[in-house]
């Protein structure tokens, strides 16, 4: 899977799960902030992931991101782990 | 404290329609709501019969944080009261500012619990059933999640009575505003319609396998009785004082006026005909009304051969001489369990307001106690003041309530 691949579908399910407007998402932006999420919508991203990249977050994992360019690259990263593991 | 306790809003999601409108339609003509469902077959089960009921779009009416903590019957429940307090005109700015509660009957939430426990044994991981499951899985999934929804700050449980929640939840509801504990409550009954929900009930065979003419299955009170037809969606009813509907300027629809409960004390699934006379006549004395001021009564009749006949020696017990009409909803909608005492006081209250009786379908033979009621096989054209309706569960719970025609 291509980084671009990723993206688009990390938007995809932002939109369609989270009900964010497209026009929202921008690399720089924070993820918390413009997707509005609690400790709750943290529950259902781990899921998300899960379902669409098949990789399990760990909660410590979440610190680190706080922008959407943030958890590209993580997801990125995960995802290539994976592939070579 | 004796305050008069008024309802001034009715909503449901049922078998016969979603919507009152649709509802008063199908109770007229005498319309089943009953299908069947190949799924259970592939299940095991013994009857596919069921209340064909559909599942609501929330998705533009309802944000996602409120929606993944629904369950089935809770999206029900929802739909059944947004109608509800729209008809009570009770706007979400008047109730941020004012006590609502909410007393609602619901016994199971199966789809949600089955769900969760398989996705535990697939993934070995408890995070991956998500932040919704939990608020899903519970009992009181329908007054956790509407409470929040619409940001009640009054009573708040469920009732979890057997077939006789919803019921309680209006008798309950009544009690507490009648002695000034509340002023406005939402009651009502919800009932998830699936496979997980009903497998130990079919494996009872308790349901009628009368498979080929899905229509006439539920036949409470006839001599050829099979069994009933599970059945499900939510009813919710906005009780409140007379004071309050007054000073809200709300429409007044009716009274609840009597309210009567009693425990079998005896087997955990068979009818009790003592039982049963000790809710209705309890419900009289408390409405201070005589059997013969009753117009109609809206039979707990589920279509069961044993029930239906406790049912109508207790009726024929307490109503023998002033013979009032009688029918069974349930011959049209199935069994809507923890729902249907509320959704059956729903559907009366739509035959008073619109001056009819439903019938109850599919009655051709009457068997030897239902013979002695006046048990109503075709719409008839009426006027309703007084009307009863029964609910009995298992374990024994029994639940009657009468509401009146509202005069100042």
């Amino acid at each position: 899977m291509t980084k671009a691949e990723i993206i688009e579908r990390i938007n995809g399910f932002l939109v369609d799960e989270f009900e964010v407007d497209a026009d929202k998402i921008n690399p720089d932006e924070n993820l918390r902030d413009t997707l509005g999420l609690d400790s709750l919508d943290y529950v259902d991203l781990v899921v998300i992931i899960e379902s669409n990249f098949g990789f399990k977050v760990v909660a410590e994992d979440f610190i680190n991101i706080s922008t959407f360019q943030n958890f590209y690259d993580y997801v990125e990263r995960k995802v290539t782990e994976k592939a070579s593991a | 404290m004796n305050n008069r306790v008024v309802i001034t809003g009715l909503g449901i999601w049922s078998c016969l329609g979603n919507n009152l409108d649709e509802v008063t339609e199908s109770l007229r003509a005498g319309k089943s709501g009953i299908g069947m469902d190949m799924e259970r077959k592939a299940w095991g089960y013994r009857s596919g019969l069921t209340g064909i009921i559909p599942k609501p779009e929330l998705k533009g009416i309802l944000d996602r944080r409120a929606r993944v903590g629904l369950s089935e019957e809770a999206e029900y429940a929802y739909m059944a009261t947004l109608d509800a307090m729209k008809n009570a005109k009770m706007d979400m700015s008047w109730v941020e500012k004012n006590e609502v509660g909410i007393l609602y009957g619901n016994d199971s939430s199966a789809k949600a619990v089955s769900e969760a426990i398989d996705t535990i044994r697939l993934k070995k991981d408890t995070t991956l059933l998500g932040s919704g499951s939990i608020f899903q899985s519970m009992n009181c999934t329908v007054t956790m999640n509407l409470s929040t929804i619409f940001k009640l700050k009054g009573i708040n449980f469920t009732i979890s009575a057997a077939c006789a929640s919803g019921s309680h939840s209006i008798g309950l509801g009544y009690l507490m505003i009648k002695w000034g504990l509340q002023k406005h409550i939402i009651c009502g009954g919800a009932q998830e319609v699936n496979p997980m929900a009903f497998g130990s009930f079919d494996g009872l065979s308790a349901f009628s396998i009368r498979e080929n003419e899905p229509t006439k299955a539920s036949r409470p009170f006839d001599r050829d009785r099979d069994g009933l037809i599970p059945s499900g969606g939510a009813a919710s009813l906005i009780l409140e004082s007379y004071e309050s509907a007054m000073e809200r300027g709300a429409p007044i629809l009716a009274e609840v006026v009597g309210y009567g409960f009693s425990s079998n004390g005896e087997h955990i699934s068979n009818s009790n005909v003592d039982g049963q006379v000790r809710s209705l006549k309890m419900a009289l004395n408390d409405a201070k009304l005589a059997a013969g001021d009753i117009d109609y009564i809206n039979a707990h009749a589920t279509s069961t051969p044993g029930g239906d006949l406790a049912e109508a020696s207790a009726i024929d017990a307490v109503f023998g001489e002033s013979r009032p009409m009688v029918s069974s909803t349930k011959s049209m909608t199935g069994h809507e369990c923890w729902m249907a005492g509320a959704s059956e006081i729903v559907y009366s209250m739509l035959m008073m307001q619109n001056n009819f009786v439903a019938p109850n379908i599919n009655f051709e033979n009457p068997d030897e106690a239902s013979a002695k009621l006046n048990i109503v096989r075709t719409t008839i054209e009426k006027n309703i003041d007084v009307f009863l309706s029964n609910s009995f569960g298992f374990g024994g719970t029994n639940s009657s309530l009468i509401i009146k025609k509202f005069k100042q």
